[in-house]
């Protein structure tokens, strides 16, 4: 009691706090269940990273759920058209909290090559993302080192903090996640295709 | 042209005379024939079931259309005969000014049903007496037009956020009949809305904005 007399009145309740982050976040991060959603060649590099050469189980992701109701992590490997849209949507809607997404590859993270009237320019239009992991596709060390990243991620998390902890972000209204002028914007066309017109 | 037709264009000609247009011979030897459109059905019916002609599987419908906005769009029909082991190809020419539409050579091969449904939903091009015209790649809500048209612009005629509204209100159930879903045994057990839904045929709709 001497010894923490000395402290803010809130030590004990913090130290509580801090031991409770760091057992939930510890086991939060460490068994992570993905939910695949491949829909190209970002696919087969995650099956890869699956697979026993690179083998992720030893991060904890032992059990994929091909169920969202039991999945942690929805990782998009691959483009999304438009028609799949209100499909990851749903999934991530269905996926309990707490849950994380990692967008693989160029095309879910922003339209890659497909800047054409059918490719959703950035899943982020459509979910929010905790990890995005470029390439094209990325080779299996780079979507390790970005489910490790989400584990950093995680373990900064707090029980405690509304500002860390994310809560349930559901569409507005007008059946959006972002704003129009959000999603214009982040879905302008950049790099080679700045050069293609929008109008034929 | 010196060298001599290719047989099955030859006797295409004796048949049909004038209904028969140009014949060319593609680079891999394959036989290509311009069929009057008001004729196709017939050419069509002759080809599969003439003994000598046999033209008994239809490989794929597709169409063409040109960066010279003067040529006229073709509809392709890709035709195999499996027990001669020969091909053709036919062609309808259609003036992109007038009416896009032809009739629908699904009463002669089933398999064209999906064939030219892709056709009608890339190019919007009409098949008379399909027995389900609606698109099949695009959803069916699809309002921006159809995207294989040289007058189509590549990134769509909506904005991206108009785009992504449109996709995320589409309801993705709503596409699928009580037959293409397999589950005309179970209707007892579907939620009522699902059901009545499917009963009414509904392909779904999407609010305007604002």
């Amino acid at each position: 009691m001497k010894e923490i007399s000395g402290q803010s009145p809130n030590y004990l309740l913090s130290k509580f706090q801090t031991l409770v982050d760091w057992a939930v976040n510890s086991s939060r991060a460490n068994s992570l269940w993905p939910m695949p959603f491949g829909t190209a060649c970002c696919a087969i590099e995650f099956m890869a990273t699956a697979a026993s050469r690179f083998d992720f189980a030893r991060f904890g992701m032992e059990r994929q759920a091909f169920s969202p109701r039991q999945a942690d992590v929805l990782i998009c490997a691959g483009r999304l058209p438009f028609k799949l849209a209100p499909v990851i949507r749903r999934i991530y809607d269905q996926m309990t909290q707490p849950k994380w997404v990692i967008s693989m590859g160029a095309c879910a993270s922003t339209g890659g090559i497909f800047d054409n009237y059918a490719m959703v320019q950035g899943i982020d239009t459509i979910v929010p993302v905790d990890v995005y992991v470029p390439g094209c596709p990325p080779r299996p060390e780079g979507l390790l080192y970005g489910i490790l990243l989400l584990h950093k991620k995680i373990k900064g998390e707090s029980l405690f903090d509304a500002v860390r902890r994310r809560d349930e972000q559901p569409l507005d209204e007008k059946g959006l996640r972002l704003s129009p002028e959000t999603i214009d914007e982040i879905s302008e066309p950049f790099g080679n295709s700045v050069h293609q017109f929008r109008s034929a | 042209m010196t060298a001599p037709l290719p047989p099955t264009a030859q006797a295409l000609r004796a048949t049909f005379g004038t209904a028969i247009g140009r014949v060319e011979v593609a680079r891999d030897g394959e036989p290509v024939v311009y069929v009057a459109r008001d004729r196709l059905l017939e050419v069509m019916a002759w080809l599969k079931d003439t003994p000598a002609e046999q033209y008994d599987y239809l490989v794929d419908v597709t169409a063409v259309e040109y960066r010279d906005r003067e040529r006229p769009l073709e509809v392709v029909y890709f035709l195999r005969s499996l027990a001669r082991r020969v091909d053709v190809r036919i062609k309808v020419e259609l003036d992109a000014a007038a009416e896009l539409a032809v009739d629908s050579v699904w009463g002669l091969w089933h398999g064209a049903d999906w064939l030219e449904r892709e056709v009608y939903d890339m190019f919007g091009i009409t098949f008379r007496g399909h027995p389900d015209l609606r698109r099949i790649l695009m959803w069916e809500t699809y309002a921006e037009g159809f995207p294989l048209r040289k007058s189509f612009p590549l990134r769509g005629r909506f904005s991206r956020a108009e785009q992504v509204r449109q996709a995320l209100n589409a309801n993705p159930e709503a596409h699928y009949s009580m037959e293409e879903l397999s589950i005309a045994d179970a209707e007892g057990d579907l939620p009522d809305d699902m059901r009545d839904r499917l009963r009414r045929g509904e392909r779904g709709t999407i609010a305007n904005s604002e």
